[in-house]
């Protein structure tokens, strides 16, 4: 213990003496960790924010679609035909095992007037687990019933970009709006949800139920036709099972021959949420791995400075060596000595990683994330650096020959 | 039990391939207590005589018994805790720690031998002392006079209790006045408490201050005598 002490007492003795030397030494570290740290708070907080947008979206979902509609050999995209009907969501959750909801939807444009404002949106008819499914609560006053969709109630509830476009400061709640001139109850307002992964603003939306927008809005020749299904499933390890038995229930339904496509399509949300969050992780990795080089070009300054030094403090390890010290004394000394050049350059470069971040994101309005795992890892490395730069130097001055060290001038 | 016993001793230098035999077959002993001075000409083989008796550096043959332990064979880092344990070193070129206080000077010794701290810096002082230069202590080498970093130095040999002080050139960067006080400090600390002294010197007035003189030449001992009459130190001080 007395030795360890006395040993950082003499590396910091020998940094004091060079401090300009010992500064400039340092700023490899300083730029190496701060670069670090902030490269991985840019990157985690993009992982962070698509980790928010896939929990918006709610878990294990399966989107099924209806199918795409050809006309004179031009093939439309999916869900231009609606092929699905309101019973094929209520067989899916029948008769598919492990599935928790299915909610059938209707979609459409829409131009809603409140008063002498109005605004064009998506209106989504649907029924109540839709937003369980979706895990969104109203912020103020109530969702609809399964009542109001059985009796094809004109009522809705409103997203947030809505609220505040036909509405600004007034509580819409209890107000009239007007959707494709069909007046509508405003029930209640839906909480803010953000945006996509893909940069779509969720709250720009309003939901309806499912009679009222079949029968009153986008009526069609069909009825009971829907565009999708939201479905739900129990655990994300039965995903690709209720996906089979989705597709297999629907062709059976749909009465397809074996060797013809199918009228619908089935998407795991899930799945390409998780791709976008597989390149943002490869992205904060790059960063990481980019701002990890500056670290060891860092760590290749100490092992210069240090070499400098042990040829510089020749006569002085003679000395030492002289009056007892033995080969570990002066390889621990040396070793401590850019041990704490490094870790005196890590804290300072956590400082500015931690100025950095806070800069970029004031300026640029990135997500960023400062984990103090994150912070730690990157001292740590600069410790590591530092004894692994550092081994080489101290070893040489270990081996020296006291002899030839004391003539050394 | 002498203190030193060496026998046959021989050392050898390879340079180049070429063999340079710098020792070619020394015996002697020294007795604890002695004052020896080694005189010989530059190339004469008394510095390599030195290193090997300071546990420097290893004969290439020969025998050498440090109180009874033979030192001919050891590894680097016996020969450190050796050095010391055993062993005090004051050098031509004094060899202090530069921007380093007298007293942490004094105190390395102490350091590689796992002293801890308090009884560290007590023995530092206790050293200083005996060569008065406690109000210096924590003065840097460049704040000392010459004679002064060479008490240091002294005082650093002395503070791990050696068995034997090993002084090379000991005066040489030094005025005279300033080597005889330099020497009356080591006939001092060979009276009492009696450390044994062994200095090489090539100053004829220099040496008579010991109590035996041990002449090399071309790597073997031509002369070994005792000095029956050393001179007084403290008394040519008084005469200047």
């Amino acid at each position: 213990m007395t030795a360890v002490l006395a040993s950082i007492m003499i590396a910091l003795r020998a940094i004091l003496v060079n401090k300009l030397r010992s500064a400039l030494t340092m700023l490899g570290i300083i730029i190496g960790v701060g670069a670090v740290i902030a490269m991985i708070a840019v990157g985690s907080g993009a992982k962070a924010r698509i980790q928010e947008q896939i929990a918006s979206m709610g878990s294990n979902i399966l989107i099924v679609l209806s199918g795409s509609s050809t006309s004179g050999g031009i093939r439309f995209g999916a869900g231009t035909v609606p092929t699905l009907k309101v019973e094929d969501a209520k067989a899916i959750l029948r008769e598919v095992p492990n599935v928790k909801h299915a909610a059938p939807s209707l979609p459409g444009l829409a131009q809603v007037v409140f008063g002498n404002q109005n605004w064009s949106t998506m209106v989504t008819g649907t029924i109540p687990e839709l937003l369980q499914i979706r895990e969104w609560p109203v912020a103020s006053g109530r969702p609809f019933t399964q009542q109001e969709v059985d009796g094809a109630a004109k009522v809705c509830l409103l997203g947030k970009t809505v609220a505040e476009n036909l509405f600004g400061g007034l509580d819409p709640v209890g107000q009239i709006v007007r959707i494709k001139d069909v007046p509508f109850t405003v029930i209640g307002v839906l909480a803010p949800k953000g945006q996509t992964t893909f940069g779509q603003d969720q709250d720009d939306t309003i939901y309806v139920p499912l009679t009222t927008a079949q029968k009153r809005l986008f009526g069609t020749r069909f009825p009971g036709m829907v565009r999708f299904i939201t479905v739900q499933a129990t655990g994300p390890e039965v995903m690709k099972e209720v996906e089979e038995q989705i597709t297999a229930l629907l062709r059976q339904r749909h009465r397809i021959p074996p060797n013809q496509d199918n009228d619908f399509s089935v998407r795991n949300l899930t799945e390409i949420a998780a791709s976008a969050e597989q390149s943002a992780q490869v992205m904060s990795l790059l960063l990481g791995a980019i701002a990890s080089i500056s670290l060891i070009v860092g760590g290749i300054g100490i092992m210069n400075i240090m070499l400098v030094s042990v040829t510089e403090r020749t006569r002085e390890i003679g000395i030492r060596i002289a009056v007892g010290a033995k080969g570990r004394d002066i390889l621990f000394q040396f070793l401590i000595e850019s041990l704490v050049l490094s870790l005196i350059g890590g804290i300072l470069g956590i400082g500015l990683g931690i100025a950095g971040t806070m800069v970029l994101s004031s300026f640029t309005q990135w997500p960023v994330l400062l984990a103090p795992e994150a912070i730690a890892l990157a001292f740590l490395f600069a410790g590591s650096v530092g004894v692994f730069f550092g081994f080489y130097p101290a070893r040489k001055a270990s081996l020296l020959n006291p002899i030839e060290a004391l003539r050394y001038e | 039990m002498s203190l030193i016993r060496v026998e046959g001793l021989e050392k050898i230098y390879r340079l180049d391939g070429v063999e340079i035999p710098a020792l070619r077959g020394i015996s002697l002993t020294i007795e604890r207590g002695e004052f020896v001075a080694i005189m010989g000409a530059s190339g004469s083989g008394k510095s390599t005589f030195m290193n090997i008796l300071g546990f420097l550096d290893l004969p290439t043959k020969g025998v050498y018994l440090l109180e009874g332990v033979e030192g001919s064979r050891l590894s680097r880092d016996q020969m450190a805790e050796i050095r010391n344990q055993k062993i005090g070193f004051v050098f031509q070129g004094f060899n202090l720690l530069a921007r380093t206080s007298a007293l942490h000077n004094v105190e390395l010794p102490l350091i590689y031998a796992g002293t801890p701290a308090a009884k560290r810096r007590k023995l530092s002082y206790e050293a200083l002392a005996a060569v008065n230069l406690e109000e210096r202590a924590h003065h840097t080498p460049s704040q000392l006079s010459g004679g002064q970093q060479q008490r240091v130095a002294i005082a650093r040999a002395l503070v791990n209790r050696p068995s034997i002080i090993l002084a090379d050139e000991p005066t040489g960067n030094l005025d005279s006045r300033t080597s005889l006080e330099i020497m009356a400090i080591f006939q001092r600390l060979n009276r009492d408490p009696g450390i044994t002294v062994v200095m090489i010197t090539h100053e004829p007035s220099i040496a008579a201050f010991a109590r035996r003189r041990i002449v090399f030449k071309d790597g073997v001992v031509v002369s070994d005598e005792l000095n029956p009459s050393p001179d007084d130190a403290l008394k040519e001080m008084e005469r200047i």
